[in-house]
């Protein structure tokens, strides 16, 4: 307990660096992360993040001791050769990228399994704690300086986006139009693969490599769930990110032997799901009400359109088999049924009442509106579109319930431009069936 | 027991080369038909989302056994491919993306369920990437009397699993892998086929996972199948072909491995990537350096025929007293060039004179048959394919390399009776 208060108090002047780096570095894997998510390269920065393995321990076979510096340009020197390898070999050859990528990551990373084997076998590797903690990431291991240094790479990573942000959006979502108008794509996508890397490179020491890939897509993929704007998405994206490496920094702090990487990526995920869950317009539990409210709204519509249909054929009969006309009228179930006549009662639609099921007034008035929509749009398609009478009917009942009135006025102007003055509510151009579910377009 | 002069082998390590081997060619067999799919990194996501699954049936069981957890990890493979699939679709998450998501999520909780769970136990979370298969000797079994190490026995019964289930669902694998759509057609559900693919990518990665960890399995996945690819067109090859490939790897990563005194399933990955690179540069048809050397050929093939052609335009042109000679494209002189003309001179079709080049009799006939297979081209494309007679000449420059005997005969025979070619300088006969 008082561990987990000298934490959240940031009492601790080698925490605070350690949590700030770790903020930094989500930051910065969060909005370069989207780039990658939006270009079809997340399973790049993978390939990149298993790639830098061999490139720390050749940095340490070089310097012979533990340097942040080197091992972090070493891991930037053999990412860059992954992602060389892994454009050659798609380019060049007949394989595809995943299998490339798939290789280039599996012979860089035994490679890399090799080499720190070698070393943490050697009887002058008192280091090997180093090299140990690149696997899943060590927060405790992380002195100030390693921290100063991951923070700073990362704030000027997340300067660049910005500097170069228009560039990057449209690199992102129109190449083409970019290579057209005279800008260099190839450098550009090499630029960003660059990004990836270097951000890639700085989360090693406490993300791990196995789990990196965490830190670049889930934020990106979360932040996409709030928002259709590019730039409200980095930002999302950053916060995310960040919170996420404060999180799994600091219960690595805490725990004993827990690595960072693993909560971390868990930390992102939690988020993930909440965002898949939660956001406003495209998270699951909004679209899940939207689809469910449509379905009410047509299942009423089409109540009413039945009804005025049935009115129209008979006289007026008002017997109690209205129901069962009804139920015939189209393939819905009894219950699907009877909850629109009772949401239509409810509305004052209906008459209230269980006995006879009568439109009232608006009843009457939204029932004809909507018949309008549907015979206007039948019509439409007939004189203008020649389809047969006998075709148009199932096309208009979809259509009918999402016209919007802009369009309706379109449509009569058109009609009139044809000569066709329809009345208030068209007559139907086909025969209606009070047994239309058995009907012949079955 | 055995010694080789340089590499310490001992019968133990007998059989960490023969689970090695067993682990490679059971992986490599399923793998291939991963890699004709597009579908590499969905078994590098499984083979990382098992983890959990595993690390479930171990802390509950506590103990090693394979079934619980060939259960737990074939139920988390299969749930990995269930989520981002249904991510991918319903959620309108990229398909890498969700692959990604789904893979990293479900590996750090394996991850941590490892290290939570390995205080009271001892493993190590490393152990999870590239696996122990050097004691894979040590925790033996017994199998009809004989003392067997479990992983080889596990491996085995994996192996031959997979190779029944090929040769058994041949006609519809091979079917899937290349038109789905078609296979569904035929009746044949595309659908339980993948996911048949996908429940023995999990089962293989399962078993493998002692030996060579979750993330070495996927070199052995992928890395034979993709070599196998660029060496071969027949899926009937590939597939052997690709075990053979993984046993080499599995014997050559583990000689090299106890050379180097490290990691058995790290420089067994070491060595498929390589051997994928030598393919990659080396393949017959595929391979990078024999593209290029045919490209090349080719590219002087084109050159010494176009220098002939000049020359017997030329000849032709001072024969008849035609000022108007086609110029061919001034360029700078070009290295090819240089060498097309002293390939020329070797093989006798030209010497050099003082006044520049001059056909011999042999370059004479050659550089006639050239500029008749040109203008019969041209005839071809005048008569046959109604097309404007400025607009043949390009078409015919680029064809005329390319003109076998068989096409020249037929060519002829069409114009048998035809001495000019559309802009009315005569065939060459001959």
């Amino acid at each position: 307990m008082d561990d987990l208060l000298r934490l959240i108090t940031l009492q601790d002047s080698n925490t605070r660096t350690v949590l700030f780096g770790a903020a930094a570095l989500g930051l910065s894997a969060g909005v370069v992360g989207c780039f990658a998510v939006l270009r079809r390269r997340a399973l790049l920065g993978d390939a990149v993040a298993h790639s830098a393995l061999p490139g720390v321990c050749a940095a340490f076979l070089v310097v012979g001791d533990r340097s942040m510096p080197a091992f972090l340009l070493g891991a930037l020197v053999f990412g860059a050769i992954a992602v060389v390898c892994i454009s050659a070999i798609q380019s060049a050859t007949r394989v595809k990228a995943d299998a490339a990528i798939a290789i280039v990551l599996t012979a860089f990373f035994g490679l890399g399994i090799v080499m720190s084997q070698r070393i943490m076998a050697d009887p002058g590797g008192g280091n090997r704690a180093g090299l140990d903690s690149f696997l899943f990431g060590k927060a405790a291991s992380m002195v100030r300086a390693d921290a100063m240094l991951i923070a700073s790479v990362g704030l000027v990573v997340v300067l660049i986006v910005l500097a170069f942000f228009k560039e990057l959006k449209l690199l992102a979502f129109d190449r083409t139009f970019a290579a057209g108008i005279g800008r260099p794509v190839g450098a550009m996508d090499l630029a960003l693969m660059l990004l990836i890397c270097v951000v890639t490179v700085i989360g090693l020491p406490a993300v791990g490599v196995v789990l990196m890939v965490a830190l670049l897509v889930i934020p990106a993929a979360a932040a996409r769930f709030w928002t259709e704007s590019l730039s409200v998405m980095l930002i999302i994206a950053g916060v995310v990110g960040a919170a996420s490496g404060v999180v799994g920094t600091g219960v690595s702090a805490l725990a004993e032997g827990v690595s960072a990487g693993p909560v971390i990526a868990l930390a992102a995920a939690a988020m993930f799901t909440l965002s898949m869950l939660a956001a406003p317009r495209r998270g699951l539990i909004a679209s899940w009400h939207r689809a469910r409210t449509l379905r009410r709204r047509i299942l009423l519509e089409n109540l009413l359109r039945a009804l005025y249909e049935l009115d129209e054929a008979a006289a007026m009969s008002q017997s109690n088999g209205r129901e069962g006309e009804l139920a015939l009228k189209r393939s819905w179930t009894a219950s699907q049924l009877s909850g629109a006549i009772a949401r239509a009662r409810r509305l004052g639609l209906i008459e209230p009442g269980s006995g006879t099921i009568t439109l009232t007034a608006s009843g009457a008035a939204a029932a004809a509106g909507i018949v309008r929509r549907h015979r206007l749009w039948e019509l439409f398609l007939i004189e203008q579109a020649a389809i047969a009478p006998d075709h148009v009917d199932r096309d208009a009942d979809a259509i009918e319930h999402v016209l919007p009135p802009e369009l309706l006025t379109q449509l009569e102007a058109r009609l009139a431009e044809l000569g066709r003055h329809p009345k208030p509510v068209p007559p139907s151009p086909h025969a209606i069936s009070p047994f239309d579910k058995a009907g012949a377009l079955g | 027991m055995y010694s080789l002069a340089i590499i310490p082998f001992s019968s133990s390590d007998a059989w960490v080369m023969a689970t090695a081997v067993v682990c490679a060619v059971a992986c490599a067999i399923p793998g291939c038909f991963l890699v004709l799919r597009r579908m590499s990194m969905l078994g590098d996501a499984i083979s990382h989302a098992v983890l959990p699954g595993l690390a479930m049936a171990f802390l509950i069981t506590g103990t090693r056994d394979l079934w619980p957890m060939l259960i737990g990890a074939a139920a988390f493979g299969l749930l990995t491919a269930v989520v981002s699939s249904w991510l991918s679709r319903h959620a309108r998450v990229p398909e890498d993306a969700s692959m990604g998501v789904v893979f990293s999520s479900f590996f750090a909780l394996g991850v941590l369920l490892i290290t939570l769970g390995a205080r009271s136990v001892d493993l190590d979370p490393g152990c999870v990437l590239y696996g122990l298969l050097e004691a894979a000797a040590l925790d033996t079994t017994t199998v009809l009397g004989f003392v067997l190490p479990r992983a080889l026995v596990a491996l085995s019964v994996v192996l031959v699993l997979n190779a029944t289930l090929t040769v058994v669902f041949w006609k519809e694998i091979k079917l899937v892998c290349f038109d789905p759509a078609l296979a569904t057609a035929m009746g044949i559900s595309a659908g339980l086929v993948h996911y048949g693919l996908m429940g023995a990518v999990a089962t293989t990665t399962v078993a493998s996972f002692e030996s060579v960890g979750s993330i070495l399995v996927v070199a052995m996945l992928v890395a034979p199948g993709a070599t196998a690819h660029l060496l071969t067109d027949r899926l009937a090859r590939m597939v052997p072909l690709a075990a053979i490939l993984a046993a080499v790897c599995a014997v050559v990563g583990h000689l090299l491995a106890l050379y180097f005194d490290t990691n058995i399933a790290g420089m067994m990955s070491v060595v498929a990537g390589a051997q994928f690179a030598l393919a990659a540069l080396l393949a017959p048809r595929y391979g990078i350096i024999p593209s290029a050397v045919r490209r090349l050929s080719l590219s002087l093939k084109i050159e010494r025929e176009d220098l002939l052609g000049d020359l017997f335009r030329a000849s032709e042109a001072a024969r008849l007293g035609s000022i108007k000679a086609r110029a061919r494209h001034v360029l700078p002189p070009h290295w090819r060039a240089s060498v097309a003309r002293h390939q020329l001179r070797v093989r006798g079709l030209i010497e050099v004179g003082p006044g520049g080049p001059i056909l011999t009799l042999a370059g004479g006939a050659e550089a006639a048959r050239i500029i008749r297979s040109h203008r019969l081209w041209e005839a071809f494309l005048c008569e046959r394919l109604k097309l404007a007679m400025d607009h043949v000449h390009d078409p015919s420059e680029r064809m005329e390399h390319h003109i076998t005997p068989e096409m020249e005969h037929a060519l002829r025979k069409e114009f048998a009776r035809t001495q000019q070619d559309p802009q009315g300088k005569p065939i060459p006969q001959g």
